[in-house]
């Protein structure tokens, strides 16, 4: 087996926080973990080539790194990618997992790494890889290879992965078929004698956790502010240019509001399914409501109304991609210097 | 502003004003033309009034 294993600065051996500005660098043979990786695989596997790059470099010019490991890979004609363990370096897991899920798309060979759970790495990339439950602490390199390991033959020669639990990788959140003994009420009974009896049990459907999120402090003066709208109901101009799909959305699109006292009917349309959308489409200021927010403006009440509004279609949308968005609106409007945001949800 | 006030909650949205259903969150199709407007300044004035620290200027 032929591995291309891909490193930060620290592990690749360069140099600590004072070298995370290195470029990509490509070193024959293996490295620090991927000495390690290669005596665990044993039975000829071989890390053919180690790829290290500094971790401000990677996330600074992540396009470019893609493109390039991408080629190294395929050049050095591997059969397994990749990169790691991470544990909880931000910045070196999320090169880690875009790294990883070019490296599947592209080429189609496996591609693994390791994170501890709050590596925001995991967060963007948990559904598209496997992902090894590093643990925060690197104390605890030869375990998590050797859970690395055992991933990477079984992907190798594709065979059947099992449960997170069993292989010790993160929860990827995908729904799989699986035949199993006992129905679900069977199943239900059992875990509800195994709570009175104070045992452990496993649940089939974990609850989704939500992060508290701190609440900004609030606008000192709205007559001075700029005030941004954004919706998630999926109100786009006529003919949706950016193509924002209706469900499960991958984009969102910004949208020239300037000089326009309000949304007129014959300029837009809806891109959201799950909603009776008649309502907006006879006057889009019952979802983006510029009228009453223009009126405000011109009395004083608000400082400036920016000059676009912000829409994507928020059904049936996995977390990670909803984040994703959350986040580039979230740049928007901070590099726009907007000071408050009426948000409208559907 | 959104008429699915448990998601808003669950989510952990800080600031949340109730909105006029979800088909129509900032509007009302049954209201006639002015009442329906005054209804949505009202709905947006509530927002901003959310959006304002405490304590300052009205």
């Amino acid at each position: 087996m032929r591995i291309v294993h891909y490193l930060n600065q620290f592990f690749g051996g360069i140099g600590g926080e004072e070298q995370a500005g290195s470029p990509l660098r490509a070193v024959e043979n293996a490295v620090g973990p991927g000495r390690l990786l290669e005596q665990t695989l044993g039975d000829g596997a071989t890390v053919v080539q180690t790829l290290v790059c500094g971790d401000n470099h990677a996330v600074e010019h992540q396009e470019e790194l893609v493109a390039a490991v991408l080629d190294h890979v395929r050049k050095a004609q591997a059969d397994l990618f990749v990169a790691g363990p991470c544990f909880d370096a931000g910045r070196y897991g999320m090169a880690a997992g875009a790294l990883c899920s070019a490296v599947q798309t592209e080429i189609g060979i496996p591609a693994i790494t390791a994170m501890h759970e709050e590596n925001p790495g995991v967060d963007l990339y948990r559904e598209t890889l496997y992902i090894v439950d590093s643990g925060k602490n690197a104390g605890n390199m030869k375990q998590v290879v050797q859970r690395m390991a055992g991933l990477a033959r079984k992907l190798a020669a594709g065979e059947p992965v099992g449960l997170p639990g069993e292989e010790g990788y993160l929860t990827r959140g995908l729904i799989r078929d699986q035949f199993v003994d006992k129905t679900s009420a069977e199943r239900l009974v059992d875990m509800v004698l195994a709570k009175v009896q104070g045992e452990p049990f496993d649940t089939e459907m974990p609850v989704t956790a939500f992060e508290p999120v701190a609440k900004p402090r609030g606008v000192d003066d709205l007559s001075n502010a700029k005030v941004m709208l954004i919706t998630d109901g999926g109100l786009v101009p006529k003919g949706n240019p950016d193509q924002i799909e209706g469900m499960a959305a991958t984009r969102w699109g910004a949208y020239d509001i300037s000089g326009a006292d309000d949304l007129a009917a014959e300029d837009y349309e809806i891109s959201h399914g799950g909603y009776d959308p008649r309502f907006v489409q006879a006057d889009p200021d019952r979802l983006v409501p510029l009228d009453a927010l223009r009126q405000l403006e011109k009395e004083g009440v608000v400082g400036q109304v920016h000059g676009e509004f912000l829409s994507t279609s928020g059904l049936s949308n996995p977390l990670s991609n909803t984040r994703r968005l959350g986040r580039e609106m979230a740049e928007k409007v901070k590099r726009e210097g907007v000071d408050a945001v009426i948000l409208t949800s559907t | 502003m959104t008429s699915a006030l448990p998601i808003a909650k669950m989510v952990g949205s800080n600031r949340v004003v109730l909105g006029h259903g979800i088909v129509h969150v900032a509007g009302d199709a049954s209201l006639p033309a002015e009442e329906e407007k005054a209804l949505r300044r009202r709905l947006v004035e509530e927002a901003l009034d959310s959006l304002k620290a405490e304590g300052s200027a009205e």
